[in-house]
């Protein structure tokens, strides 16, 4: 028979072989790093007077990404829109990791950037950011507010972002806790102590723990901290963050944590509880509490936060847009900005997704009562006589989730795990003195500004 | 083919003087080339990358800063001893289900496929759909307070999920796991199961033995490697546990996943991230190590 004397070794040749040009060929080709931008579009610089490149704008926004809210960006939102937009919501990890591959690329397919104005300061400072001056003096007549535009410089003369929508944090209450209130509260004008006492007062009533924060994985509980609870005690946040009035602040929500449901670290849309009846008194951010009012403006009351003794400390939350250097299509970016201002746009934003709008002036169309109802809490909140409201953090860069994180620690060590709050916030002081340090971030309102790195204050 | 005279000592006929390479030559090596070469790249590179990425901090310098950062932070411990915890808990609830499940579906009862078809439904949804799935379940709202109460055994809700009894929230994670992960190991039992061949059983029926005896005697002997490959298999998978866990918990207990997660994410530190997926993968060496010394399973050929 004429058979290979050795038919396995003639076989594993002819694979060998076969398998070594199939790894030249893949390894050749690598996937492109964005592939969804228009390429080689001529630069913007070259095109003053022709008409806008046609072709897709890829929007990129860490704002209105939970997937409801991003179904509702596009068949809603983005739907009077006459281009087409490729809308990508996206974490806070893979939305920095992706601006900053791009920046340092110095090319790829984001053409709009959606953001808060934390991110948009880290932006800035790599010069990612191309000045939107024009885009603002056309939207001049729509009345967005100065202090906004002015935030959106940056400190610089450019206008490196443009306002697009703002939220807040309130609180809700379900109709069944109203009558348990202290004598002589007034719901638009509670105090921190007097929501206690509210607590203290269902769970002797009902016998189960009825308030509730959004203390989970998803939630916001942070916000609290930086934007309610530290300057409404404290008046200051990172300046105070360990001091004896801070101390004061943890023990005070100390003794309220007996009355707010322990499920509270699961909870991280207070909508949900609130709905379901677990919870019957929530703060939390508007866009998390809307749906609860919605499904039965009857059913529930949205009011202002309480104050404490420095005032009723909020955190205004905004949000804006801009346009990277490198973008594929400015011109369809500047003409989505356009149209994200324009009245009926902002009206449909708050209708759908409940961030309000930036521009003055009555919006066209009418509101949901639910949402109605958190506009009416907002405005209180907002025109309260002792407002006092803490921005956002500033210029933080990477080290934005470093700093939400020394707050959630010293939440779960001082309340869930019941340690001495003034030890705790003095390690914790250290921590946060890193995150300053590492990022040179200075201090922001209502923390007095500061040259340099902002000093914790102990 | 029988070949020329054997060693002394080697009195398998199918053997050569000389092994593997005198009767089949190289070839063998050279197609194992594709496959480790893409281990290479794609699985040894990358590991390799993310240790040296644990060994530096945030400038690129070779120092141990990152791992001290690691094990300094306040919720190392509690990652460590939950993920220890759950291993510990969850392995032999699952063994014991499995061995169970897999001795009814071999036993070829009627309707024995509608077992297997339900035992291994949990294997089609994701970790996360199972653990949002038993969320609804364990919230104070939900199925099992519902039932509860319903039936008359507790008046008002209990809080499983609490964060302040923290072994609580441990036992309804341990029961999701046990729910969506057992299917696994019982698939790989029961082809173990099938692989015993009857005549043993048979013979032990003969000499008149009971079922426990049976299992304890005949099957479980013969059922060491599928139950080395599955211990080995379900451990590794059980120090990476973190969907279920953070549907269930929240941030009342903590895992080494989703300290990493939380670390190469929300706090953008790469290098801290790094150490856990390092020592996860540590654990996961140790006790396939200590299963391999514990189970040892003799060789059935020899090339």
């Amino acid at each position: 028979m004429n058979r290979s004397r050795y038919p396995v070794r003639r076989l594993a040749a002819i694979v060998a072989g076969l398998s070594v040009a199939l790894a030249a060929c893949g390894g050749a080709a690598s996937p492109s790093p964005a592939p969804t931008g228009t390429p080689g579009t001529s630069p913007a610089s070259a095109a003053p007077t022709e008409p806008p490149p046609a072709g897709p704008v890829t929007m990129l926004s860490n704002q209105l990404v939970p997937v409801t809210e991003q179904e509702a960006m596009r068949n809603e939102i983005l739907s009077g829109y006459d281009g087409e937009v490729e809308y990508v919501g996206a974490d806070p990890g893979p939305y920095t990791d992706r601006i900053q591959a791009e920046g340092e690329a110095a090319s790829g397919g984001v053409s709009l950037i959606g953001g808060l104005h934390g991110d948009f300061s880290a932006f800035g400072a790599r010069n990612y950011l191309s000045d939107l001056s024009d885009v603002a003096a056309e939207l001049a007549d729509l009345g967005i507010s100065q202090d906004y535009l002015d935030l959106g410089k940056l400190g610089t003369s450019e206008q490196l972002y443009i306002p697009w929508m703002q939220a807040t944090y309130i609180m809700v209450a379900r109709n069944e806790a109203l009558d348990y209130l202290p004598d002589g509260a007034d719901i638009n004008a509670l105090t921190w102590e007097q929501l206690t006492e509210w607590g203290a007062a269902i769970t002797d009533g009902t016998g189960d723990r009825k308030l509730g924060f959004p203390a989970g994985e998803d939630g916001l509980l942070h916000r609290f901290f930086q934007g309610h609870a530290y300057p409404a005690f404290t008046g200051r946040v990172n300046t105070a963050f360990a001091t004896s009035d801070a101390v004061e602040m943890w023990n005070w929500l100390k003794d309220t944590w007996q009355y707010v449901n322990p499920q509270s670290t699961t909870y991280g849309f207070m909508q949900e509880p609130l709905q379901s009846g677990e919870v019957w008194v929530a703060w939390d951010h508007v866009a998390r509490l809307v749906e609860a009012l919605k499904s039965d403006p009857s059913a529930f009351t949205a009011f202002p936060v309480p104050a404490g003794p420095e005032g009723r400390a909020f955190m205004p939350v905004i949000a804006g847009l801009a346009i990277p250097t490198w973008a594929p299509n400015p011109d369809g970016a500047k003409a989505l900005i356009r149209y994200l201002l324009q009245p009926e746009t902002q009206a449909t934003t708050l209708r759908t997704v409940s961030f309000f709008p930036v521009i003055a002036g009555a919006l066209p169309g009418d509101l949901d009562p639910g949402v109605e109802a958190e506009q009416q809490a907002v405005a209180a909140q907002v025109g309260s006589s002792d407002a006092l409201p803490a921005l956002l953090p500033v210029a933080l860069g990477d080290q934005g989730g470093a700093y939400n994180q020394v707050f959630k620690d010293a939440f779960a060590q001082i309340i869930i795990q019941n340690q001495d709050p003034a030890n705790v916030l003095a390690a914790l002081a250290d921590t946060l003195q890193e995150v300053f340090d590492v990022s040179g971030a200075a201090c922001w309102s209502p923390d007095p500004p500061s040259d340099g790195p902002c000093q914790v204050g102990r | 083919m029988p070949g020329p005279a054997n060693r002394p000592g080697h009195d398998n006929p199918y053997e050569q003087a000389g092994g593997v390479t005198a009767r089949l030559g190289w070839a063998p090596y050279v197609l194992l080339i594709p496959s480790l070469a893409y281990l290479a790249i794609f699985f040894a590179t990358p590991m390799a990358q993310a240790f040296a990425l644990a060994l530096q901090d945030r400038d690129g310098n070779w120092t141990l800063a990152s791992v001290m950062r690691m094990v300094d932070d306040p919720n190392f411990r509690d990652a460590v001893t939950t993920t220890i915890a759950l291993v510990i808990l969850v392995l032999p609830v699952q063994f014991v289900l499995a061995m169970s499940m897999a001795l009814i579906v071999n036993a070829k009862l009627k309707g024995q496929g509608f077992w297997l078809y339900l035992y291994a439904l949990p294997l089609g949804i994701s970790e996360l759909a199972a653990g949002i799935v038993w969320v609804s379940v364990f919230t104070q709202t939900g199925w099992l307070n519902t039932i509860l109460q319903g039936v008359g055994i507790i008046d008002k809700p209990i809080i499983w999920q609490s964060s302040e009894t923290p072994w609580l929230l441990i036992l309804t994670i341990v029961l999701a796991e046990a729910w969506r992960a057992t299917a696994i190991i019982m698939i790989i039992l029961v082809a173990g199961l099938q692989s015993i061949p009857n005549e043993f059983l048979e013979a032990a029926d003969v000499y008149g033995a009971t079922t426990w005896q049976k299992v304890r005697r005949v099957i479980l002997p013969m059922l060491r490697p599928s139950l080395q490959i599955a211990l080995i298999l379900r451990t590794i998978l059980a120090f990476q546990v973190f969907a279920t866990v953070v549907a269930l918990a929240g941030t009342g207990v903590t895992v080494l996943s989703r300290e990493a997660q939380r670390w190469a994410t929300d706090i953008d530190n790469d290098h801290v991230a790094a150490g856990y997926a390092g020592l996860i993968l540590l654990l996961s060496l140790m006790a396939t190590l200590l299963y391999l010394w514990l189970l040892p399973t003799r060789e059935e050929h020899r090339l």
